[in-house]
């Protein structure tokens, strides 16, 4: 669980966020949606303190995260970035070990856990010993989430994780993706600014406009009653949101 | 071709021991340069505002001449390893501060971010992200670095230091290409080598450089251990000058007649003193008026057995201006035998150290030998031109014709001083431009007149016979005439600190051959 309160961050004089308050449940996937610039990347990054905040608070399962030393608040947080974010002298293998070596895991828990992944996220077995330059970018996509998903953290921040994908590429992986139990129990937070991904994958939508949320809802409460004629126009652009 | 392959085959355990140093001086600072650099470039990657001045300052030492930058070491560090060590070290650092800083300040933010967010302390961001994608940015820096010091080595052949540097610089000041060759090729050779070596080691995988660059890590102390390699070390330690090592008639000629056998340090003819007074070498050689064995309090030892050729100063005169000046002649010998060792050495002292012009210093000396005569204020038509060459004691000896000849005679004096070496001198007064000039016996016989090896091997090594011979062939060749010796021999000599003489009872080379051997 997160609890954001009051939450604002300053960037020398502008204001990137302001005044943000969010509760996400335990096991719920939260979308941040909105245009670019609105603060999405900025709020989730405070969740594990790549960020700090200029005012406000975070809880995560109900301990203020300015409470804890980062890196292991981190190691409890997954984290996946555009293009996956891997180090180009690791190899797949190491990747999705990384975190558990972090947390003095066994080879042999790892070797296991490192099975189980790449089964779930079907990467071939040979790819273990490749580095990220040979892969395709929705392989470096999943070993992004393979890695950050490895230690079963009970939060998962993405911040768009699909970005990189072409349309086709985009819809499989995630639907591979949020079809794994793995995430079901997981508290995600995702960062997208777009529709249809945010429709489909989301329990719930916080929209955000100029640092601020505009409304938070169900994809379908969003679709139904629209709380300004922003978050109308914003779901309604949209002409892929017809294919869906 | 073949000279060089020979002149290489007989010097092959010198040419090692001059590689092995070379090796172990390179490897030394520049595992020294990895030591504060690595560090150092790390730490300005973490606060930038430090990078502009740290690169700055290194960068600004890289850009000191490397000759220079040993002059400013030598007062601090004296001379030897720790001048060329800390000269190396110093020119290395830029290259290893700089691309440690490059590599890891290019790492790509986004796999910066990610290794954070995924929980890596900022220990681990850097030993496990940050270096090993920066290792083939800072290898790179080591290839310069150690390129740029296998070519600086050399010059540590200045401060008795040892490396190749030695043949190439002794074998400039004896114009012997053979010897220059000799360190100047395995020096490229030993550049290039490591620039290969360490480009295919950067050329490597990042997995596998790791691995490159440990095995280099660890193969810098071993290369180190080179430098201290035991050298042949002598009870008394001997520094000499480049040239002296080499030329025939310098130590080989000291083997030959006295079978000494030392294990020289070559060094600056100019840094030798320095080296004597603060006692790094015990004996130099050097030459036996030089003010600096007054200043230094140092001892001349007697070569009773000739070893090194006369060099007695007389003065050349054309025989056309002799036959015009009779009286030029008679006046020029009045100083016969009145300059001494000792009076020279002393009259150079007072130039040189004591900074009193060659004017005063000369006109007190020929007050002291009752020469001086004020010049008659008189009409003076007819002129003499005298030359000399650039350096004190020519320029004193000059000031001592120019008053002696116009106090004795009606003579107006024409000083040409600063014709450069003998050549020039020598040029100069047999084309008439010049009348006179003090020329060395040694010189005389060994630059311009150039006897063949088995003439030079008949005559003996005396003074008087050397003179004999000298006047004789300039006479028969050039029409030259040398008046009477002056009474001073400026020749080559071994010195050493009175004190240290006196106390172990040496004073002539044979005491010192025999000390050596007891
Ligand atoms: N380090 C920073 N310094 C100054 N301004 C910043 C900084 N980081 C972000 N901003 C500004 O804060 C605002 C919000 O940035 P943020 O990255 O959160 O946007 P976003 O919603 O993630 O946009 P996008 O969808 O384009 O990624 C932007 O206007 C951005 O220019
Ligand atoms: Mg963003």
């Amino acid at each position: 669980m997160i609890e954001i309160r009051n939450l604002t961050k300053r960037f020398a004089s502008y204001t990137a966020v302001f005044d943000l308050s969010l509760t996400i449940a335990q096991g719920e996937t939260l979308v941040l949606l909105g245009t670019s610039g609105c603060g999405k990347t900025t709020t989730l990054k405070m969740v594990n303190r790549l960020i700090e905040p200029t005012s406000g608070s975070i809880r995560v399962d109900g301990v203020d995260v300015m409470k804890q030393a980062a890196f292991e608040l981190r190691r409890r947080i997954g984290y996946v970035i555009q293009d996956g974010g891997l180090f180009p002298h690791y190899t797949v293998a190491e990747a999705i070990a990384t975190v558990p070596k972090l947390l003095d895991w066994g080879p042999e828990m790892i070797r296991e856990r490192t099975n189980e992944l790449i089964n779930k996220l079907r990467l071939p077995q040979t790819l273990l010993a490749r580095y990220p330059a040979e892969l395709s970018g929705g392989q470096r996509q999943r070993v992004g989430l393979a890695r950050a998903l490895a230690v079963r953290p009970s939060i998962v921040l993405m911040d768009e994780p699909f970005g990189a994908l072409d349309p086709f590429t985009r819809r499989q992986v995630r639907r591979e993706l949020f079809g794994l139990n793995e995430l079901r129990e997981t508290t995600v937070v995702l960062v997208t600014h777009d529709v249809s991904e945010a429709l489909e994958l989301a329990d719930r939508i916080a929209l955000m406009d100029a640092g601020r949320i505009v409304q938070v809802a169900t994809p379908d409460a969003l679709l139904t009653s629209p709380a300004s004629d922003f978050v109308r126009d914003f779901l309604d652009d949209k002409p892929h949101r017809l294919h869906d | 071709m073949t000279d060089f392959l020979t002149f290489v085959r007989e010097h092959a355990d010198k040419l090692l021991e001059q590689t092995l140093t070379h090796i172990g001086l390179t490897a030394v600072s520049l595992l020294l340069a990895l030591l504060l650099g690595v560090p150092l470039g790390i730490l300005i990657s973490r606060r930038s505002r430090l990078a502009g001045s740290v690169l700055g300052i290194a960068g600004v030492l890289q850009t000191v001449p490397s000759v220079a930058l040993l002059g400013f070491l030598i007062p601090v560090l004296g001379i030897g390893v720790g001048p060329a060590l800390m000269a190396l070290f110093l020119y290395a650092l830029l290259p290893i501060i700089r691309n440690t800083y490059v590599g890891i300040t290019e790492v790509d933010a986004s796999v910066k971010e990610a290794a954070r967010g995924i929980g890596m302390t900022n220990r681990q961001v850097l030993t496990k992200v940050e270096l090993p994608l920066a290792l083939p940015v800072i290898f790179a820096g080591v290839r310069t670095a150690t390129v740029i010091n296998v070519g600086v080595a050399t010059l540590a052949a200045y401060v008795a230091a040892g490396g190749l540097g030695e043949f190439i610089f002794s074998g400039i000041a004896l114009s012997n290409v053979n010897m220059m060759m000799a360190g100047a090729i395995p020096a490229a050779l030993l550049a290039i080598g490591f620039d290969v070596a360490l480009a295919s080691l950067q050329r490597l995988s990042v997995r596998k450089l790791r691995i490159g660059a440990v095995a280099f890590i660890a193969l810098m102390p071993f290369l180190s251990a080179f430098y201290w390699l035991p050298i042949q070390q002598d009870k008394l330690i001997a520094g000499f000058a480049h040239e002296f090592y080499g030329r025939a008639d310098g130590y080989p000629g000291l083997q030959k007649t006295y079978g000494l056998n030392l294990h020289p340090r070559l060094i600056d003819q100019n840094l030798m003193y320095e080296a004597i007074r603060s006692g790094q070498v015990d004996i130099i050689s050097g030459y036996s008026t030089d003010g600096r064995i007054q200043a230094f309090d140092l001892l001349v030892l007697a070569d009773n057995r000739h070893a090194f050729p006369p060099y007695d100063a007389a003065p050349m005169v054309r025989q056309v201006t002799l036959n015009r000046f009779p009286e030029l002649g008679q006046t020029l010998n009045l100083l016969a035998g009145k300059l001494t060792d000792s009076v020279m050495t002393a009259l150079n002292y007072q130039v040189d150290y004591e900074k009193q012009s060659p004017e005063s210093v000369a006109r007190t000396f020929l007050t002291r030998v009752g020469l001086y005569k004020r010049p008659e204020p008189r009409q003076r038509s007819e002129t003499v031109v005298m030359g000399s060459k650039v350096f004190t004691e020519q320029y004193i000896l000059a000031e001592i014709y120019r008053q002696l000849i116009e106090g004795q005679t009606s003579l107006r004096v024409v000083t040409k001083t600063g014709l450069g070496g003998t050549q020039i001198c020598f040029d100069a007064l047999r084309t008439g431009a010049i009348d006179f000039y003090p020329e060395y016996t040694g010189t005389g016989l060994l630059v311009i007149l150039q006897p063949s090896a088995h003439t030079l091997a008949n005559l003996s090594m005396q003074s008087d016979s050397i003179y004999d011979y000298v006047q004789h062939q300039f006479h028969q060749q050039y029409q030259l005439n040398w008046l009477k010796p002056l009474g001073f021999n400026n020749s080559y000599c071994l010195m050493m600190r009175r004190d240290q003489a006196k106390q172990l009872g040496i004073k002539t080379i044979e005491d010192l051959v025999n000390y050596m051997e007891r």
